[in-house]
């Protein structure tokens, strides 16, 4: 692979910036002039949908005030809003990062992109998310086609305890494909496409806990694509690999443009630099996550439109 | 890949030598027990083991013959307490584990129940079996009301080791599972339970030697009939019955009750060692090779 394109990274290791320095710049987020107080409302030209630049197909995912809440029922008083009001679009076969300090409700939005948080208890998500058109929030809407088209890669690799054909055969009969020979040859190709076929042709029944961190994860990545998704989520997919792996995986992602639309979320904003088409930068306001500026990314990094982006892109810069 | 093993420093000043010389002797003490225990069993109980005294029917009380309808119906009780326990206590723990949530107020009183059920004297169960099964269903003294009692007496072992096993599939294969479009059953049967099969297996084990050893709620239930069990509503004499009528009751029954308890031993140790290896086997099968 191709992982000497990536020598040690020093600022991938400065991912956030230093909390004092953006929180007194949040403070004077309310009165930049032009900003009405509002973070990118519909009137905001910095996210408006209307007018991304480059992309001229329609989104794959229209998204819009889209908000997520964790009402635990056992605690009492009003829930809590993991992210609000979000307007965005998803340019279809292209990479989109989502960026932002943590706990700003990135992982939350990432998971409601194919009701993954229809699993965790009393949260409860609200807007418009649409596939071509189809509202998928929709509660009568199939989920299980959903995620067929929707695949998901975690932060941390979780293979089956299975062995690696299984782990790549269960999701394939799962979605009925039957024929055993077709089965083998979208398992060979999946794995090819990953990377992973030359270092585990041999041992394909063997489990797929032997293989090494980067492994786990690149099979991982093939689980979610073997059943051939449009868009593949990915939860800070490198965040627990070893930076050669990390790098194997990254390029492994950003071979990804054209053939599928990807959304990714990544605290490593070099990373969003380097693979990213477009970024969409998240933070906390009045402790609820909100989207604060989206755009191509080489112009939120070198223009960004709001105080808090500059910060926050500039913090991890210097 | 393992991990280093770290030695311990060395040991400093007297403390440390004490505490090194009684975990010594502990270890010496439980090993000691152990291998007086099966010296015992061998050297009073080897000389009467022949494959008579395996097939033959029980004579003059147990003095002579052998233990034929003994070993059948102690296996038919464990079987009939197992085919019980099984289904019940895996759905009870998949309910714990799976459906609820952890810490309401359901499973934490169910819990409670089975803790205290775990810690009852199987003299209780035997009388509960006594007066349910055998009174109140009319099972009588019948190897199907000793079955399910002692069922009864293993289900809150064998549910909290299952429990066990199954909260420590891993979270993220759970949501490996659901990111991939699989149902709640289907992530239970493709997943979780494979992964959880060691934990399983342990919780079978415990209740099988459990079930085997058990003497006080057996006395009530399936009774002392030492005849060769004809159905599993005829009274049958289980293998500690059997040890405990020879030694306490039978002047001169003391040789067969060593050669009936080195049976018991031998054949707690083989189920166990049987059970260890299937586990490997169907851990294999189902992780690694299938």
């Amino acid at each position: 692979m191709t992982s000497q394109t990536h020598p040690a990274r020093p600022s991938d290791t400065a991912t956030d910036p230093a909390p004092d320095e953006v929180s007194r710049r949040l403070r004077s987020v309310d009165t930049v002039p032009g900003s009405d107080g509002v973070l990118c409302g519909p009137g905001c030209d910095c996210s408006d949908p209307a007018a991304p630049p480059a992309v001229d197909t329609p989104p794959a995912l229209r998204i819009r005030d889209l908000s997520c809440t964790y009402c635990a029922a056992r605690v009492s008083g009003e829930g809590h809003v993991a992210y609000r009001a979000v307007d965005l679009d998803i340019p279809a076969r292209r990479i989109t990062a989502l960026i932002g300090p943590s706990g700003c409700g990135k992982t939350s939005f990432l998971s409601s992109l194919n009701r993954l948080t229809d699993l965790i208890d009393g949260c409860r998500v609200t807007g418009r998310l649409e596939i071509d058109g189809v509202d998928i929030l929709a509660p009568a809407h199939d989920v299980v086609a959903l995620r067929r088209r929707v695949g998901m890669v975690f932060q941390k690799p979780n293979p089956f305890p299975l062995s690696i054909r299984r782990n790549l055969e269960l999701p394939l009969r799962e979605h009925g494909v039957r024929n055993r020979a077709e089965r083998a040859a979208r398992i060979e190709a999946v794995l090819r496409d990953v990377g992973l076929w030359r270092e585990v042709e041999h041992r394909l029944d063997r489990s797929a806990l032997a293989l090494s961190g980067g492994q786990q994860q690149r099979l991982c990545i093939a689980r979610a694509l073997v059943l051939e998704p449009e868009i593949v989520l990915f939860d800070e997919p490198c965040s627990a690999l070893d930076p050669l792996s990390s790098g194997v995986v990254e390029d492994l992602i950003a071979s990804f443009r054209e053939r599928f639309t990807v959304v990714i979320v990544t605290h490593n904003l070099a990373q969003a630099r380097r693979i990213a088409d477009h970024t969409a930068f998240f933070w906390l306001v009045d402790g609820a996550g909100t989207l604060v500026e989206s755009g191509p990314t080489a112009a939120l990094f070198d223009h960004p439109h709001h105080p808090l982006t500059r910060a926050y892109v500039d913090g991890a810069r210097g | 890949m393992t991990a280093p093993r770290h030695r311990l420093p060395p040991p400093q000043g007297l403390a440390d030598r004490l505490l090194g010389a009684a975990a010594s002797a502990a270890v010496l003490a439980i090993v000691g027990v152990f291998a007086w225990l099966l010296a015992d069993l061998l050297r009073h109980g080897l000389g009467g083991l022949s494959w008579h005294f395996l097939m033959a029917p029980v004579e003059a009380a147990g003095r002579a013959g052998g233990i034929a309808p003994i070993l059948v119906s102690t296996l038919a009780i464990l079987a009939i307490c197992l085919a019980a326990a099984l289904p019940i206590g895996l759905g009870t723990a998949i309910l714990l584990a799976e459906l609820g949530d952890a810490n309401s107020r359901f499973g934490r009183f169910v819990r409670r129940c089975l803790d205290i059920l775990a810690g009852m004297p199987s003299i209780v169960f035997g009388l509960f079996g006594n007066a349910f099964f055998s009174l109140v269903l009319g099972l009588g003294f019948s190897l199907l009301a000793g079955g399910l009692t002692l069922a009864c007496m293993v289900l809150p072992l064998f549910i909290r080791e299952a429990e066990e096993g199954l909260r420590a599939v891993p979270q993220e294969q759970r949501l490996a599972a659901a990111a991939l479009g699989l149902g709640r059953w289907r992530m239970l049967w493709l997943v979780v339970l494979p992964a959880a099969a060691p934990g399983l297996f342990v919780g079978l084990v415990l209740a099988v030697g459990r079930a085997l050893a058990e003497t006080a709620a057996l006395l009530f239930t399936s009774g002392y009939v030492d005849r060769m069990p004809g159905s599993l509503l005829d009274s049958g004499r289980a293998l500690s019955i059997h040890i405990y009528d020879l030694s306490m009751n039978v002047p001169g029954g003391e040789a067969n009750a060593y050669t009936a308890a080195l049976v018991l031993v031998a054949l707690l140790l083989a189920i166990n060692s049987a059970a260890a290896w299937l586990a490997g086997r169907l851990g294999r099968a189902r992780w690694q090779v299938a």
